[in-house]
């Protein structure tokens, strides 16, 4: 954790102290903290920072990590009557019984937490809600960013507790844990028990396996030797009977399908030995093998958790989708405003839809004119135009003006759902690698049974009582452990490494498909870019200063919600605009200082002071031109930046022999300059997202292995079509959802350290198979000739595991140049 | 060495025990959450029983304790 005191001062000196963002320069916002007044640079950060200060939980300022890459994006922190009436629609039962219980008088509401970035965060979340009146338990998870919080409905309303909780600064909402979530939890409490009874088990045979070990080499009674076995036999039960059962359970099913895999010799060697243990155990002869089986036991159930858990983690990723559609709607009926749950709302009803409000759900405009955020769907950074009559998609956010809508569908089947339904994938498929050893398995299955098989054939011809002994120890000793252990647990360790680093595999096969890119595609915008627009330039066309120019565009579009307006930010100034009007899509008119100014696209501006549309100057990027109703005064050209390590990643990228290609559906020459200066040769722009496509399908079908990095859904049908697509961090979230794997510290050189950790991850898969392959080809022929004695078996087989579990750790760190 | 007729199924039973406390934890959820309670040992309130520091003497009475 970074030093408190060092990232004090570099707080206050660079933004808000609160949430780190950059202060606007007329504001004065304080609060005091801690005996030091902390510039805040919002009346709503000074709000929250007041609560907390107020609360005593000033300590949250002291533990928070202040190096989060994702500032929280909640502004709002002074819960409005409004709001407050949105809020009491989570008291009504009907929404209550979705994720409330009543337990004894109290009730539990499990809520998810949007903003957690830190330990800090929950630790002031359960300190806050727990000083409420009526609250009992407060408590927040950090892994899943889920509360519980158990109340006193008498004393307290959830809609109080919710208003709180957006008074420090996050938003709650309720959770619905879908099928999908409660059948994982389950699995992975499953697994966990018996993973548990596996190593209880294992460990007490093992300590009386030691026992028996040492008489066998200094003598011991016969009838402790019997007591013993009768013990590992009670104590190895369970853990045949329950913690191995997945692996009978699975080798039952392979041989019905006729399919061999991993599980067959498994379960045959398990079960071989467990039944000839018992056998050794009735009748007081041979071998007894519980510590050998306890242990290969607990080893696979290992391997098998920690896939499960990777599994389980990347598929968490993809269920973040369920709070695009607003909880709440404004119905009106016969012009009678009334809030209802977005539940609720039945085809034909009409919306009322506020600026700065997501759309409920699919419809069609009837009146009012505005413009449409549609970044959550399609990355378009630009908010859209929509007249009355257009269509507009639920999830989507209103930006301009209020519109009312008529809603045309709903729930399951608006766009959204659909289109997350459609790119559901199954969050099973095997990564190649996992398919390769599975296919090898059953050729080595098959092989290990004939050899057993003709083992214990030549056995029984020569001395028959040591035929079963041998067979066993043959089956035993040839251990697929280490080779169902060998794929599993590199990718597991390579995937946690890379996701410490801010990169998130979503899907099996992403790894072997790094390690053989050969091309490696890139969107423009958002991915080689910032994705944000900035004032790169400013020609002052009159004898104004820049300065002043570039005040009055500031003072223009201060009060616009564009993302054009944002880029004006930094540089506004003292001026003041009046009498705004913006018409969309194509800029802004005001008076400043008693002119009248028009500030957006060249025709628009020009027709103030009744001109030809004048050319813009040669450089090339999105001009805009500030007019007044004399002359033109000013151009401004507005550009994305290009990402810092841009350049460092293309290179890298080039060195490691990759063909780099950028793809876009920008025209501008700004395209033929971002290539330029990142040294791209293949540039293809102007094109809309089937013909990058089919660009993608063009190149894979002449052999090449593509890597599509991008965001949005412009993107989409193409990170579906490339054989690995990687999302920026900042990318829509069903772009994330799509992709196989997202960005998300959106740090492009971590592009180049996961190709080099996917090569160094075959490189020790491939010594993984080819230990597990020396082993057995060394191992059987001494188990078949009767050379291995039953603890050489199971040591053989323990060390023979660990020996590839060890060699998978060295991929837990990224690997150098 | 009779005694490991006793002792034996003594482990054993403790085993059965250790058994079921694993199972109930694991049912009651106490394997949820394993990053918090790593972060919440460090937030404990107890700046009242650090020494004697002028900063600390001077926000201790400020501070409603």
């Amino acid at each position: 954790m970074n030093s408190t005191v060092t990232s004090v001062t570099e707080q206050s000196a660079e933004g808000c102290y609160h949430c780190g963002l950059d202060i606007p320069p007329n504001s004065q916002f304080f609060t005091l903290i801690d005996g030091q007044q902390q510039r805040m640079c919002c009346p709503g950060c000074q709000a929250v920072a007041q609560t907390i200060v107020d609360s005593g939980l000033d300590n949250f300022y002291k533990h928070r990590a202040t190096s989060s890459t994702d500032t929280p994006d909640i502004a709002v922190n002074t819960v409005s009557d409004a709001q407050l009436n949105e809020l009491s629609l989570y008291d009504e039962p009907s929404l209550q019984k979705e994720f409330v219980v009543d337990k004894d008088g109290q009730r539990e509401a499990t809520l998810v937490i949007e903003g957690i970035t830190c330990a800090a965060c929950v630790w002031l979340l359960e300190h806050h809600l727990t000083k409420q009146a009526g609250v009992s338990v407060a408590k927040v998870n950090l892994t899943n960013h889920r509360a519980r919080i158990c109340w006193n409905p008498d004393e307290q309303k959830l809609s109080q507790l919710m208003a709180e909780i957006y008074r420090i600064g996050y938003q709650a909402h309720p959770y619905h844990p879908n099928k999908e979530e409660q059948l994982l939890e389950q699995e992975r409490k499953r697994a966990t028990r018996r993973l548990g009874v596996a190593g209880l088990g294992m460990m007490q045979v093992m300590m009386i396996a030691v026992a028996l070990y040492g008489g066998a080499i200094q003598g011991i009674e016969g009838k402790h030797v019997t007591f013993m076995r009768w013990a590992s036999m009670v104590i190895a039960t369970p853990v045949i009977l329950y913690a191995a059962r997945p692996f009978f359970i699975a080798a039952l099913r392979d041989l019905r399908t006729r399919h061999l895999s991993m599980d067959v010799p498994v379960s045959i060697a398990i079960g071989g030995a467990y039944l000839a243990s018992i056998w050794a155990t009735v009748t007081d002869s041979g071998e007894v093998y519980f510590d050998s089986v306890t242990m290969f036991t607990f080893f696979l159930l290992i391997g098998r958790y920690l896939e499960m858990q990777a599994r389980h983690r990347t598929g968490r990723a993809g269920n973040a989708m369920m709070d695009l559609l607003p909880a709440s709607a404004i119905k009106l009926v016969d012009g009678e405003e009334s809030i209802i749950p977005a539940k609720e709302l039945c085809v034909g009803d009409h919306v009322l839809v506020k600026p700065g409000h997501t759309i409920p759900a699919d419809g069609v405009i009837l009146s009012g004119n505005s413009s449409v955020d549609e970044s959550a769907l399609t990355g378009e950074y630009l908010p859209i135009r929509k007249e009355t009559g257009a269509e507009i998609i639920g999830g989507t956010i209103n930006v301009e003006n209020p519109v009312t809508i008529e809603v045309t569908k709903i729930g399951a089947e608006t766009q959204l759902s659909s289109i997350v339904r459609l790119l559901e994938r199954a969050q099973e498929d095997k990564p190649k690698a996992a398919q390769l050893a599975d296919r090898v398995a059953s050729y080595f299955v098959a092989a290990v049974l004939l050899t057993a098989a003709g083992v214990s054939f030549g056995w029984w011809l020569v001395s028959p009582e040591d035929a079963f002994w041998i067979t066993l120890s043959v089956l035993v000793v040839t251990c697929p452990c280490a080779l169902s252990l060998a794929t599993p647990t590199a990718l597991t360790a390579a995937t946690g490494t890379l996701r410490q680093k801010g990169m998130l595999i979503t899907r099996g096969h992403v790894l072997e498909n790094l390690s053989r890119a050969t091309h490696v595609v890139f969107d423009k915008t958002g991915t080689l870019t910032e994705g944000n627009l900035t004032l790169q330039e400013t020609c002052v066309l009159s004898d104004d200063t820049t300065e002043n120019v570039q005040a009055i565009a500031a003072a223009l579009e201060q009060h616009s919600e564009h993302p054009i307006a944002r880029a004006f930010q930094p540089v506004a100034g003292n001026l003041v605009a009046s009498d705004l009007n913006s018409v969309l899509g194509q800029g802004l008119e005001g008076i400043v200082d008693g002119v009248r100014y028009r500030i957006g696209k060249p025709g628009f501006a020009a027709e103030l002071c009744n001109m030809e549309e004048p050319a813009p100057p040669e450089e090339s990027g999105q001009w805009l031109l500030l007019c007044s109703e004399q002359a033109p005064q000013a151009w401004y050209r507005l550009d994305d930046q290009i990402r810092r390590e841009a350049i460092n990643c293309i290179k890298s990228l080039q060195a490691m022999g990759l063909q780099c290609e950028m793809l876009t559906g920008d025209s501008s020459g700004a395209v033929q300059s971002v290539a330029r200066t990142l040294n791209i040769d293949t540039v293809i722009s102007g094109v809309s997202p089937e013909q990058k496509l089919e660009h993608i399908q063009q190149l894979q079908s002449q052999g090449a292995q593509v890597l599509m990095v991008g965001d949005g859904i412009n993107d989409i049908p193409v990170l579906a079509g490339a054989q690995t697509s990687i999302a920026m961090g900042t990318a829509t979230d069903l772009a994330k959802t799509n992709a196989d794997c997202v960005l998300i510290s959106a740090d492009l050189l971590r592009l180049v350290d996961a190709i080099r950790l996917s090569r160094k991850t075959r490189t020790i898969i491939r010594q993984n198979l080819s230990w597990s392959a020396g082993y057995n080809l060394l191992a059987l022929p001494l188990a078949a000739l009767g050379f291995v004695a039953p603890y050489m078996a199971a040591l053989g087989m323990s060390l023979s595991s660990l020996v590839v579990v060890g060699n998978a750790l060295r991929l837990s760190r990224l690997p150098k140049q | 060495m009779d005694i490991i007729f006793l002792l034996i199924p003594i482990a054993i039973i403790l085993v059965s025990c250790a058994a079921w406390a694993f199972f109930w934890s694991v049912n009651s959820g106490q394997f949820e959450d394993l990053e918090s309670p790593a972060h919440s040992i460090l937030f404990e309130d107890d700046e009242h029983l650090v020494p004697d520091d002028h900063k600390d003497k001077d926000s201790k009475d400020s501070k409603a304790e």
